[in-house]
């Protein structure tokens, strides 16, 4: 396909992607990341709504454009 | 010559009031009334077709009716050349006029601020009224949106047809840096059963190609013709397909690069591979569901190419474009090389691996805590804690908002958001109109985009049209503001 040597003509100071692989846990940053993530969703845990599905159902927003 | 994209941002919130059973009418009118009342803003909004004097629409009282009796057109105009108001039933608010995407961002957070400054003010003003709690995203989860227009203004000389052909491309793929990012499905547009996170919030509400309408049967292409300026010369592309933004680099990509597009499509620098789809609403809610960001888009040709394809060829163009005529009408070479810049190193992260973008977008920003949620909670898409996580995302209360716990990427700094809630841009004619109004409150009558109207207690009122968005900035005006002593002094200067 030419769209392969279009997007090199567009874009010729990119650098090669780097990591393709899924495999945040086992790399250092991938512990730092999660380290981050378990703090944020302690946070989360403590200011989400209480009543998740409550909240969820009366979250209505009619005439809007 | 492309003209400047003088540019702003409109943004209808979302209100929870009285635990869904509370007029949303009267909650927006609190909250607009409330911040009215309490920067003692007077000046009311002016419907061109109506006598200005004799309208006592959108006036703030101070000392407040009841919220029932207070009129629901709440309508005003703020010191910064703003308009906040109430729009069906959502307060809403439009960013004064600005010339490049940094003063854009700047402008659509100070709007941030002044609806969490309203939800407090109307919190003493109402003592006895349930919260009212402000977010800014463009759906309720239910198949009701609301929208996050923008506004450039073009050469009125580009036929119609054109512009929509131009833009098209754009609006279809950019939402890969603008979406929003939600959970679920919820218009018959797409499958629920094969979607749990979509990239836009809006997308899936466009059902045409081309059309006037804003509140059914969304078009991808708005064609209102209401330019708010000299209308032999201008046009104002008024833009619905964009979710709300909170993240700084989504708001920044999305005003810079539809800039470029538009100054490119005046120029005649457009690419010329056809990036225009054979379906664009089908595309435009397949690029939604497409994590991948590689599925191929059909397009009018036969060929074919992804959403990020299309971006890295609009890329290519718009960096051919800034070497062969310049950045002067996109905001100049500071702000737009910054917007290429960030526009090529956000596709090349996105192409190679999205989650590196978490601190920069929000799409990705929400997927990765709703990943990291489901993980840690064993819940799946459909449960109600990852729907009220998606609402909480939006929320501009600072203790519940999830936006600013995550810590993502500035553009600006809070020095200038935090003035320019009382200050215009300098680069328009906000400056003239914020100027006006922050000096002379009580003989400014109203005000609008294009002109405002004086009351000097003698003679009839004074109309001051302001036909071209690019006069009557602070290079033309802040001496003349300056050295007035009154309003009536800056009448006599200004005709003479």
């Amino acid at each position: 396909m030419p769209e392969r040597e279009l997007k090199r003509r567009t874009a010729p100071e990119r650098t090669e992607p780097v990591v393709t692989e899924e495999a945040p846990a086992t790399s250092e940053r991938g512990e730092k990341l999660k380290a981050e993530l378990d703090d944020l969703l302690d946070e989360i845990d403590e200011v989400l709504e209480d009543n998740a599905e409550e909240f969820v159902r009366n979250y209505v927003q009619k005439g809007g454009q | 010559m492309a003209i400047a994209k003088v540019c702003g941002i409109e943004t209808e919130y979302g209100i929870q009031f009285g635990g869904g059973d509370g007029n949303p009418i009267t909650a927006s009118s609190m909250l607009v009334n409330a911040y009215a009342a309490e920067v003692d803003r007077r000046t009311r909004w002016d419907f061109e077709d109506e006598t200005p004097g004799q309208d006592a629409r959108g006036f703030a009282r101070e000392g407040s009716l009841p919220p029932a009796v207070e009129t629901h057109l709440a309508n005003t105009v703020l010191t910064n050349g703003a308009r906040y108001y109430v729009d069906h039933a959502h307060p809403e608010y439009s960013t004064p006029e600005c010339t490049n995407a940094r003063e854009v961002v700047v402008h659509d957070k100070a709007g941030e601020e002044v609806l969490r400054r309203s939800m407090r003010a109307a919190r003493s003003m109402f003592p006895d009224s349930p919260p009212v709690v402000v977010y800014k995203n463009n759906s309720d989860g239910k198949g009701n949106s609301y929208g996050c227009h923008e506004n450039y203004l073009m050469d009125r000389e580009v036929a119609f047809g054109a512009v929509v052909k131009g833009v098209v491309p754009h609006f279809v793929t950019r939402q890969i840096f603008t979406g929003a990012g939600k959970v679920g499905v919820e218009t018959s547009a797409l499958d629920r059963r094969a979607v749990s996170f979509q990239i836009s919030q809006r997308a899936e509400f466009f059902e045409e190609i081309v059309g006037l309408e804003t509140t059914l049967k969304r078009p991808i292409v708005n064609t209102r013709d209401e330019p708010h300026a000299d209308p032999k010369r201008f046009r104002r592309l008024h833009v619905i397909v964009g979710d709300a933004n909170l993240s700084e680099i989504s708001t920044f990509l999305k005003v810079g690069t539809t800039a470029l597009v538009l100054a490119m499509l005046e120029d005649g620098a457009l690419p010329t591979r056809e990036l225009n789809p054979a379906d664009p609403v089908r595309a435009m809610h397949h690029v939604s569901v497409d994590l991948s960001l590689a599925e191929p888009i059909h397009m009018v040709d036969g060929s074919s190419a992804s959403a990020l394809e299309v971006q890295w060829e609009l890329l290519g163009a718009a960096r051919d474009y800034a070497t062969e005529r310049g950045l002067e009408p996109v905001g100049g070479k500071a702000v737009a090389t910054a917007v290429l810049d960030r526009w090529e190193a956000v596709l090349t992260a996105l192409e190679a691996d999205p989650s590196t973008l978490a601190n920069q977008l929000d799409w990705v920003a929400k997927r990765q805590i709703m990943e990291a949620y489901r993980e840690r909670h064993g819940c799946g898409w459909g449960d109600g804690r990852l729907a009220a996580l998606d609402l909480q995302y939006h929320d501009l209360r600072p203790e519940r908002s999830l936006y600013a716990r995550l810590g993502m990427e500035r553009l600006v700094s809070d020095d200038e958001v935090l003035a320019a809630v009382a200050t215009p841009p300098r680069t328009t004619r906000a400056w003239f109109r914020g100027g006006c109004l922050s000096r002379w409150p009580a003989s400014v009558v109203t005000a609008n985009w294009d002109s405002l109207v004086f009351d000097l207690g003698t003679d009839p009122l004074r109309r001051v049209p302001m036909m071209d968005p690019l006069k009557g900035t602070a290079e033309h005006t802040a001496e003349l503001l300056e050295s007035s002593a009154g309003p009536a002094e800056l009448l006599e200067r200004l005709s003479s």
